[in-house]
């Protein structure tokens, strides 16, 4: 019964993540699609847009994020707001230049 | 009693540090990367046609399947993970070759890629390229140096999981102590969303 227990276990958890590579495919071929619409000035924001949610599913799911303890997210979210924080500085100093 | 609770408290810790230790260096890895994003952003604010002309260049379908490759590679990694925290190291093995695998379809795709752009005679400093326009010329060098940087560490990535392939199979690794496959992963699955950016900002602005 344990093993059996364990089995259906691992099995739901693998079909998990099988269900979650999935969307990130249905993600790809959304970007695709939508490129090929050439929405000139709106092209690059929702690529932008697809590949932030693709890249939250992969962090959340597949590197675990989701079952990890609160500091590491802190962390990540500390790392993201500098980098943003940079961004911001760059794009302020090429814009007002 | 006592004893095993605080060897299992401090076990547990270090796997926490560890992974963290990772994490810390994915974030300077996020710079590195973040910086030549950067880049790529202003220069095409500033040469926003030249961007568009230079990326008919480039093979969507290639850059699509490559996209579907990571991905897969993503999941046959975390996979491998959930089989040997199972105790299961033989299909934890063969998620991690079939990883390896993919990884190298990668790249052979990626030779594929550049050879054609060579043999077009668009490769760094070729007179073809140095006679472009300047925004041309910006592009194709920032798509040679990011695709060049992603792939050097796809090529790591793979050679890291051989590593742990081979401690799997002599069973150094195991559900006990899986840490270094989850940090392999942590770092195989950054690599995989560094490409989710690069496969629209290079081949998707047509």
């Amino acid at each position: 019964m344990s093993t059996e227990q364990e089995t259906q276990l691992t099995a739901t958890r693998y079909r998990k993540y099988v269900y979650v590579w999935l969307s990130l495919i249905v993600l790809t071929s959304l970007t695709v699609s939508v490129a090929r619409l050439h929405l000139t000035s709106y092209a690059i924001l929702i690529a932008i847009l697809i590949a932030t949610t693709k890249a939250g599913i992969v962090v959340t799911f597949f590197m675990h994020l989701k079952n990890e303890p609160l500091i590491l997210r802190l962390m990540l979210f500390v790392a993201l707001l500098a980098f943003t924080l940079i961004a911001l500085l760059t794009f302020s100093d090429v814009w007002y230049r | 009693m006592e004893k095993t609770e605080t060897a299992h408290a401090v076990h547990t810790r270090d796997i926490e540090g560890a992974k963290m230790g990772m994490w810390v260096f994915l974030f300077t890895e996020m710079l590195l990367f973040g910086g030549l994003f950067l880049l790529y952003s202003v220069y095409r604010s500033k040469y926003s046609a030249e961007f568009h002309g230079s990326a008919a260049e480039l093979d969507i379908v290639l850059g699509t399947l490559n996209t579907v490759i990571l991905l897969t590679s993503s999941l046959t990694m975390v996979l491998s993970i959930s089989a040997l925290r199972k105790g299961h190291r033989g299909l934890s093995s063969l998620f991690q070759g079939m990883t390896i695998l993919l990884a190298i379809i990668f790249l052979v795709n990626k030779y594929l890629e550049w050879s054609t752009h060579i043999h077009h005679g668009i490769y760094p400093d070729s007179p073809a390229l140095l006679a472009m326009e300047r925004g041309q010329i910006i592009f194709f060098s920032l798509y040679y140096v990011m695709t060049g940087i992603h792939g050097l560490h796809v090529l790591i990535g793979a050679g890291v999981i051989a590593g742990t392939l081979v401690f799997t199979t002599q069973g150094k690794l195991g559900p006990d102590n899986f840490v270094m496959l989850e940090n392999t992963g942590l770092y195989w699955h950054f690599v995989d969303i560094i490409w989710i950016y690069l496969f629209p900002l290079f081949y998707l602005i047509v």
